[in-house]
């Protein structure tokens, strides 16, 4: 999963987002996201119809960028937590297995703490499942690779052509 | 870095603006975002300053349609291009996949597109990503204003990779299209090479 292109495959984006509905369940939480820190949403649980969940992985992940580049600044690894709080909702949002950031959204049917309680256990299932996904994509490169190949082997100028079209 | 999600066979790629402050980059976005399909386009989101310039980055979703039953999608980003943002830029340009580096024809802007595609080179090296090899396409904008610089002593001053490079006017759409095309039709072909 973690060499130059990010790969997930169907059965890793079920199992974080089993992830990510236990800790909404547990923590009492609205939503929570996994985003990987160049801005793409990995997965995500709870009430997310309602989102533009793009923008919010987007942002969130430029918001970890700048707040990384203040701890360098300021001679600390990174600010690994962050907190919004705001009128109804709040916003927790942590960097977790250093390449993927967590974000859960909550209101007043819980509380901070909780919140980081849970976030806590599941940033350590996250990381489990990380290190394993590595592990699997690097056994498994030639396999899952060889598929995709086929499929963007066949990608034409004309099918590139095509998608400007309209 | 490109993202490949079997699990929603989406194919997702990062693109960049850069270029020097006033060049343009944001009115591409502008652009791109009031003439394609409302159901193919996610917000438009700016962060800028009170008198509009960008202060961190603008962001545009894009989805381009299918290919070989891969949604393909483009996150467009700009940077800040003043030059006292550099921290801000630098972050910006992690992951991507491709850059469109916009330059202002203007002639008393040459010496400040030079300064810029430097500092590009700069800090994609921090980003363990190369100039010479990442994805790249040169806009040369404002190629309708009257004091502008030819297109020879741009390519002479910024194109020395020979790269894929369009004169634009970027309020008026011309090149923006063209530009934009050429990046992504870059990026996919890299993805296949990699792959």
């Amino acid at each position: 999963m973690f060499g130059t292109d990010l790969i997930l495959y169907e059965e890793d984006e079920r199992r974080l987002t089993a992830v990510l509905s236990r800790l909404c369940e547990e923590s009492k939480s609205r939503a929570a996201f996994l985003v990987d820190k160049s801005g793409q949403l990995l997965a995500s649980a709870g009430e997310t119809a309602s989102l533009d969940t793009t923008s919010l992985a987007s942002l969130t992940a430029g918001n970890i960028a700048a707040t990384g580049g203040l701890a360098q600044l300021l001679g600390q690894k990174e600010f690994s937590v962050l907190f919004h709080e705001g009128e109804k909702d709040n916003l927790h949002i942590s960097v977790v297995a250093q390449r993927g950031i967590l974000v859960v959204l909550f209101d007043r049917r819980t509380s901070l703490g909780l919140v980081r309680l849970r976030v806590k256990r599941a940033a350590e299932d996250i990381g489990q499942a990380f290190t394993e996904m590595a592990v699997r994509s690097a056994q498994e490169a030639g396999k899952g690779q060889a598929a995709f190949r086929a499929q963007i082997a066949q990608i034409t100028d004309e099918d590139i052509e095509d998608l400007f079209k309209s | 870095m490109s993202f490949i999600n079997y699990a929603a066979r989406e194919i997702n790629c990062k693109l960049v603006y850069y270029g020097p402050g006033l060049c343009g980059k944001t009115t591409n976005l502008q652009y791109i975002y009031s003439k394609v399909e409302p159901s193919t386009r996610g917000k438009l989101i700016s962060l800028a300053t009170e008198t509009d310039r960008t202060l961190f980055f603008d962001f545009l979703p894009l989805e381009l349609g299918t290919i070989r039953g891969f949604k393909t999608r483009f996150h467009l980003y700009t940077v800040p291009g003043q030059v006292f943002y550099d921290a801000s830029r630098k972050l910006i340009l992690r992951g991507a996949d491709g850059v469109i580096f916009v330059a202002d024809s203007q002639i008393e802007r040459m010496e400040s597109n030079i300064d810029s595609l430097e500092n590009l080179e700069a800090n994609l090296a921090q980003q363990a990503l190369q100039l010479e090899t990442i994805p790249l396409v040169l806009q040369y904008n404002k190629r309708d204003l009257p004091n502008v610089v030819s297109v020879e002593e741009l390519q002479s001053g910024l194109n020395f990779r020979s790269v894929p490079w369009f004169e634009a006017c970027a309020p008026k759409g011309i090149g923006v299209f063209e530009t934009l095309k050429a990046l992504a039709k870059q990026v996919l072909i890299e993805l296949k090479k990699k792959s």
